[in-house]
């Protein structure tokens, strides 16, 4: 039993002559408003981006020279002039060293989660914390790391350094490992477990081969993202004004301790050096990161 | 310009000046029905609607996906306070057609409509008509319910809130909830979760939502085939009552309902081109008892009587 | 059956045994789990032993490390004195500002991403977060301190004189340090830095809704933003607010950019414009000239911010997943 008017009634009252663009101005503005914002908070995220990319442009290749990157830091901050050399060095050395200790327990653990732990309690735990390790501030892993490598040893290293940020990488690989290990079809692992081989061997021999690319892009984001950490290395590597190619002893410098080191001096020799390492730095990330995504793209599990 | 949107509660405000009743553009196919075989106040009613121009038409309607034609050259009249059930085998461009007749298409990146649509005799497909204005007057309930995550109560209000009404809008919920027989099972727990009913009534309550904006078509895709037998009889029965205000249009893969519920029936089925691609057409439309009973063309008696599709 | 040939018995692989096989499996199997442990053991172990180097600077102050804003490391005479009352204060405040920023920014690039964006424009826009995501926080330190800062003043001092009548807002809006290292600059650098990891929980989010009631909402008669209200917020609402607190943990924890542009003062204020410090940003500060108990209690403060981080990060990932959880389980 409807009450309702029937509509037929009105229909009688003509053509609904209500229907050109004649929708209550204030729903059409609201809508109107609210569609330029979010086109707006597109265009507001850019801005930072273009700016930050052009200052560190303009002003790093102010001070780019092939001296830049070959010579030592002067260890004045007054000082004028280029010398980056021991920090990229140190870049390299360190991150490299934190890459070779994170990547390789970083696949394992999503090996662990992905193919023998599945869904199973302990491996949600592991799953929700290293969610909440990537959430942990760096300078904590720096804090920690002093704690029991550096106070333990008595001094500052490189390789301490490099402890803090492998600490920082791991859950990040780990994660995104095992999103990659999760799209490798499970018909592969049928396959070859049907032919008698054991998960071990099914696991290295073609569920890794068939991720790797994907495997690879994801550290390779997780490395561009610890090079460019500095408070892991505030209270681990000291600092260097000369190239320190040994992790184990001496103290040691990167490019992000550089770059912080000298922006907060007041001295214009010591900024124009940060925005010169910073530069330096951002190329660096900005390679690693292409690289990954070419990587992902060129070689990338084919979906069925 | 007033809002056009005055529910019978506030009847009073501003309303359009009542434009002369007769000349309606184009008449368009006139709908033959058999005369009355007795005269009772219910066929007086009828031979009332009858008299009434369709509501709406399709004049050569083809619809495009990007450049393939999934429906081509359809001419279909909609009654007025009729139910008009467009059957036939998948992929025949039914619920394409549909979807045409209140612009969801629009919604889908690379759809065209050719031809013409017409509702009370104005293009609804032309430059200065708002596709929001449209889906107002046409309404829509979908295969699967899908109430909003919201209460009973939010559900019919939402419609109603986006169309300017303020404040406390009990009685057009109830109103609402009457006509789609569902108020008496819901009343006492309106602010409770529409996701907890069962399928039936989420159904129900979808065409409570629908029909609170005070549509004059209510456009049904296969409203039941989700359902169980015992909630498609409910709303089989409500789809009749709903007759007495509302246009219905149904989409069905059900021909005994279509035979059940419809007074007219339209018959799609799929062509083949010489290139292997399946297009959708219009094949036959009759009132229901001649389409099941006595088909013009041989395809639509192949499909009535069971032997395809 | 014919007597078996030595060549087939040969032939025939051992079904039984394999202790090759089995070891290796065993150990590959308790391998990897030991490395997924490693999780969970570091997060143990920076909690044990950080709070143990702590102890004395902790054990000192008793619950006034967090209670007194007083931090006094080199009093000239009597006991140093470590309450971080203040930079706990900055913290909050700095990140407030960050959320209040950079949280309509986010969501609203990730409706554009899910809502509004033809198909062309959404791997660039993608594209635009993922550089920023890139861009170390050292960099954006740099910038903010060196180009941002000396620029944000002048809109600073133009708010400033703008409120300056308003009682209460005249407050917030105080006089701003010539630097422009403040609370406010920290604010916006965080904010920026926030945008992608926002941004894209968010746009896992809305990516749930089903078009089912997206389309529900449009055939009534709903505007694109009456359609998002109507069908999209409700939908996704726990799962925003998940986002917005993963937002707040990172914006706790960013300690180099904001040490650069906050201004390295030791101070509790409304100004919004004035220099102050945060937990993070104090512990980087003054860690190279810190001995004893002064270490200690900057790692103390470590501890603190440890402690609160992985406490919110622990609740946004519950309730993301629990949002998803409850939408799914009713759509079906």
């Amino acid at each position: 039993m409807t009450t309702t008017v029937p509509p037929a009634e009105r229909a009688d009252a003509g053509p609904p002559s209500l229907r050109r663009s004649a929708l209550a101005p204030r729903r059409r503005i609201t809508n109107r408003i609210a569609m330029v914002l979010i086109t707006l908070a597109l265009v507001i995220a850019v801005v930072p981006l273009a700016w930050v990319t052009i200052s560190v442009l303009a002003r790093g290749l102010e001070i780019m020279s092939w001296q830049f990157l070959t010579e030592d830091i002067p260890n004045s901050y007054r000082r004028h002039g280029p010398g980056m050399a021991p920090a990229i060095v140190g870049t390299f050395l360190i991150t490299g060293a934190a890459a070779l200790l994170a990547v390789p327990l970083g696949i394992f653990g999503a090996i662990y989660l992905n193919e023998y732990g599945k869904q199973r309690p302990l491996a949600q735990v592991i799953r929700t914390m290293a969610d909440v390790m990537t959430g942990v501030p760096s300078i904590v892993m720096g804090l920690f790391i002093y704690t029991v490598v550096v106070v333990v040893t008595g001094e500052q290293t490189g390789f301490a350094g490099a402890l803090a940020l492998a600490c920082l990488m791991l859950p990040i690989v780990i994660r995104s490992s095992e999103e990659i290990l999760r799209l490798v079809p499970d018909d592969l692992r049928q396959a070859s477990l049907a032919l008698g081989a054991r998960q071990w061997r099914t696991i290295l021999t073609v569920v890794l081969p068939a991720a790797i690319s994907g495997i690879a892009s994801g550290a390779l984001l997780a490395i561009a993202r610890a090079a460019g950490e500095t408070a892991p290395l505030v209270a681990t590597i000291g600092i260097a004004f000369t190239v320190n190619p040994n992790l184990f002893s001496g103290q040691n410098t990167a490019l992000p301790a550089q770059i912080f080191r000298n922006a907060s001096q007041p001295f214009e020799g010591a900024q124009e050096r940060a925005w010169g390492a910073a530069l330096t730095l951002v190329v660096i990330v900005f390679v690693f990161t292409v690289v990954a995504r070419v990587v992902v793209s060129r070689f990338a599990i084919k979906e069925r | 310009m007033s809002d056009p949107f005055t529910p019978r509660a506030q009847a009073d405000g501003g309303r359009e000046p009542q434009a002369p009743a007769a000349a309606q553009a184009g008449a368009g196919p006139q709908l033959h029905l058999a005369p009355p075989a007795t005269a009772s106040e219910a066929q007086d009613k009828e031979q009332r609607r009858e008299s009434l121009p369709p509501v709406m038409e399709l004049r050569d309607v083809s619809v495009f996906y990007g450049d393939f034609e999934a429906v081509r050259d359809t001419d279909l009249p909609i009654g007025h306070n009729h139910i008009t059930a467009m059957i036939g085998p998948s992929g025949c461009g039914k619920s394409t057609i549909l979807r045409a007749l209140n612009r969801m298409n629009d919604l889908i990146p690379g759809a065209r409509v050719s031809g013409k649509v017409t509702f009370h005799g104005q293009d609804i497909y032309a430059s200065e008509v708002d596709p929001i204005q449209i889906r107002r007057r046409i309404g829509m309930v979908f295969q699967k319910p899908n109430p909003f995550p919201k209460s009973i109560y939010d559900n019919i209000a939402y419609g109603l809130r986006i169309n300017g009404l303020k404040g406390r809008l009990d009685d057009q919920v109830e109103q609402a909830l009457t006509g789609a027989a569902l108020w008496d099972e819901v009343k006492d727990k309106l602010k409770t979760s529409a996701l907890a009913l069962s399928g039936g009534q989420q159904q129900r309550l979808c065409i409570a939502r629908a029909i609170a904006v005070q549509p004059e078509v209510i456009l049904m895709d296969e409203p039941c085939s989700a359902l169980d037998p015992i909630s498609t009889g409910k709303i089989e029965d409500l789809m009749r009552q709903l007759t007495e205000t509302y246009t219905i249009v149904i989409v069905t893969h059900n021909m005994q309902q279509a035979a059940r519920v419809s007074h007219f029936t339209a018959f799609f089925t799929a062509e083949v081109d010489d290139r292997q691609v399946r297009h959708g057409r219009l094949v036959e439309f009759d009132d229901t008892d001649r389409i099941f009973t006595n088909p013009a063309d041989d395809r639509t008696e192949a499909y009535v009587t069971g032997r395809f599709g | 059956m014919s007597t078996r040939t030595t060549k087939e018995e040969a032939a025939r692989p051992a079904l039984s045994g394999g202790s090759g096989g089995v070891r290796v499996e065993r150990l590959f199997s308790w391998w990897t789990l030991a490395t997924g442990l490693l999780v969970l053991a570091i997060l143990a172990l920076i909690l044990i032993t950080t709070t143990k180097q702590a102890w004395p600077a902790l054990q000192d102050m008793g619950l006034r490390f967090i209670t007194s804003s007083t931090w006094d490391p080199n009093p000239a005479s009597g006991n140093p004195v470590f309450g971080s009352l203040a930079f706990i204060y900055g913290t909050a405040v700095s990140s407030l500002i960050a959320l209040l920023i950079g949280v309509p920014i986010s969501i609203g690039i990730a409706l554009f991403l899910t809502e509004l964006a033809p198909r062309r424009l959404r791997g660039s826009a993608v594209m635009v977060v993922d550089m920023l995501a890139a861009i170390p926080s050292v960099v954006f330190g740099l910038w903010g301190v060196l180009v941002l800062a000396p620029l944000l003043v002048h809109v600073y001092r133009w708010v400033h004189d703008v409120f300056a009548p308003v009682p209460g807002l005249n407050s917030i809006f105080g006089e701003p340090v010539g630097t422009g290292r403040s609370f406010m600059t920290a604010g916006v650098i965080l904010a920026i830095m926030i945008i992608p990891i926002v941004t894209s929980i968010s746009r896992e989010v809305l990516s749930t809704v089903p078009q089912a009631n997206k389309d529900a909402a449009f055939a009534l008669g709903a505007t694109q933003w009456e359609m998002i209200t109507g069908a999209v917020f409700p939908h996704s609402f726990g799962g925003l607010v998940g986002a917005v607190m993963l937002g707040l943990g990172r914006a706790m924890g960013e300690t180099i950019a904001v040490s650069l542009v906050i201004g390295g003062a030791t101070n509790i204020t409304p100004n919004v414009f004035a220099g102050g410090n945060s937990m993070a940003a104090v512990i980087v500060q003054q860690f190279g000239e810190s001995t004893g108990t002064f270490t200690a209690a900057l790692i103390g403060l470590g501890v603190v911010l440890f402690a609160m981080t992985v406490v919110i990060n622990l609740a946004a990932r519950l309730v993301v997943r629990r949002a998803e959880i409850r939408v799914r389980g009713a759509a079906t």
